[in-house]
């Protein structure tokens, strides 16, 4: 007895694969297409991460790196739930998070823009979803960069997000943004997603979520492929 | 169905302090890693190898790679898989490419399922420039009876096959990875 194979990835909800405004797409890609692979045991079993697998201050990016103080920038709590496309949690999920600093660095050793590093802040986090498929980190508001994929352009703040769901069918990395920004228009990688699905991936200001004279609270949900709810969908 | 799909967006260039930080000397513990066969796990030991290539021919010396496979009797440490018993693998594994394009998975071959599938290891690739994770195969040229029925690989046009077959060479098997180009390694629609 297998389980319920998962809903198929919905392509338009997805960016394509080659999209040349984001230009290391283009050769980045396949152009075959893609060929249907009927979900198996391969697919519906993926790697179990439970609490066991976070560190006590991992969900805490303004503290899991201090050396000498607080790290400098927008204290904000990101927040949400984890669901299915049937709206239901995804419980005990593991959720792996990495950002730019305020000022927009990277911690990262390829990162050549000359904006300072934070010595009290790394960018890297995870967490794992409660019973309800909630998940919370405290992390500082990331800075925009410049990149070099057209001239002067710049990459909205924003943080990378990377989830496992309950199989490897449904593997997720994404990213969020911050509502109101006006560089999302001119990204090309927020605006490689169908128009009609961009605002899934801009976080929403929560003063309820935040932490009064502490933090400013972001409300991000994510919806992970849910299984087909009858065999005739599989 | 009630809610829409949360859109997929790549990975970039920098999560190797999040996603690999122990392979790439961060001080961040690592929940995966490129070996994946601790010593009391039986089975035959493999070193899973390769390259990835763009369509252009160049490296990608920015990816990140998943491995998910069963242990050498073909069981999966999930709870999906009700005749797992094998804990001391867990069958995940994850590694960066170095700069040119390399990859190296220390771990175990695979054993068959079951279900009439042969020996295989699902490969999930991110990177910079990929929008979408990949997900493809790997299956091994030295199990040439299963592979010719397994139902994956046959529903496979018989001139791309090639492509998700690893070759034994010493030590283990090489497994390169074209993401675009006329050699195109196959990709599934999971």
């Amino acid at each position: 007895m297998q389980d319920t194979p998962f809903r198929p990835r919905d392509w338009d909800s997805h960016p394509p694969l080659i999209h040349p405004e984001y230009k290391s797409t283009v050769y980045r890609a396949p152009k075959k297409p893609l060929i249907p692979l009927k979900q198996t045991l391969t697919e519906l079993t993926g790697p179990v991460y439970g609490h066991d697998s976070v560190d006590e201050l991992d969900a805490d990016l303004t503290k899991n790196a201090r050396k000498t103080g607080e790290p400098i920038g927008e204290r904000i709590i990101v927040t949400g739930r984890v669901l299915d496309e049937n709206g239901r949690p995804v419980p005990h999920t593991l959720i792996e998070i990495w950002q730019s600093n305020a000022a927009g660095r990277y911690i990262h050793v390829a990162d050549q823009h000359d904006a300072p590093v934070d010595h009290n802040f790394f960018g890297a986090g995870r967490c794992v979803t409660d019973g309800e498929g909630r998940y919370r980190f405290l992390t500082v508001k990331p800075g925009a960069y410049p990149w070099g994929n057209h001239p002067n352009a710049w990459r909205p703040a924003h943080i990378h997000l990377s989830l496992f769901g309950p199989t490897i069918a449904t593997r997720l990395v994404t990213q969020l943004f911050f509502p109101g920004d006006p560089l999302l228009v001119q990204d090309p990688i927020l605006m490689s997603v169908p128009a009609h699905a961009r605002d899934r991936l801009v976080a929403k200001l929560d003063m309820a979520a935040g932490q009064t004279g502490f933090a400013l609270g972001y409300a991000f949900d994510i919806v992970l492929r849910g299984r087909a709810e009858t065999p005739m969908e599989a | 169905m009630v809610l829409k799909q949360t859109p997929s967006q790549t990975a970039g260039p920098f999560f190797h302090y999040a996603l690999t930080p122990e392979q790439n000397g961060y001080p961040f513990r690592s929940i995966a890693h490129a070996s994946l066969a601790p010593s009391p796990v039986a089975g035959e030991r493999i070193r899973v190898s390769g390259q990835m290539i763009d369509g252009e021919g160049k490296p990608l010396g920015d990816a990140l790679i998943e491995i998910w496979q069963a242990d050498a009797s073909g069981r999966y440490a999930h709870p999906a898989d009700s005749r797992s018993s094998n804990a001391a693998f867990a069958g995940f594994g994850r590694t960066a490419t170095n700069g040119d394009g390399r990859y190296v998975f220390e771990t175990i071959k695979p054993g068959a399922i079951g279900d009439g599938q042969a020996p295989h290891v699902t490969l999930t690739i991110f990177a910079r420039g990929a929008q979408n994770h990949l997900y493809t195969r790997i299956y091994f040229a030295d199990e040439g009876d299963a592979n010719a029925r397994d139902p994956v690989l046959t529903s496979v046009p018989a001139d791309r096959r090639d492509t998700l077959i690893a070759r034994p060479v010493d030590g283990g098997y090489t497994f390169d990875i074209r993401v675009q180009g006329g050699d195109e390694t196959v990709f599934f629609d999971v």
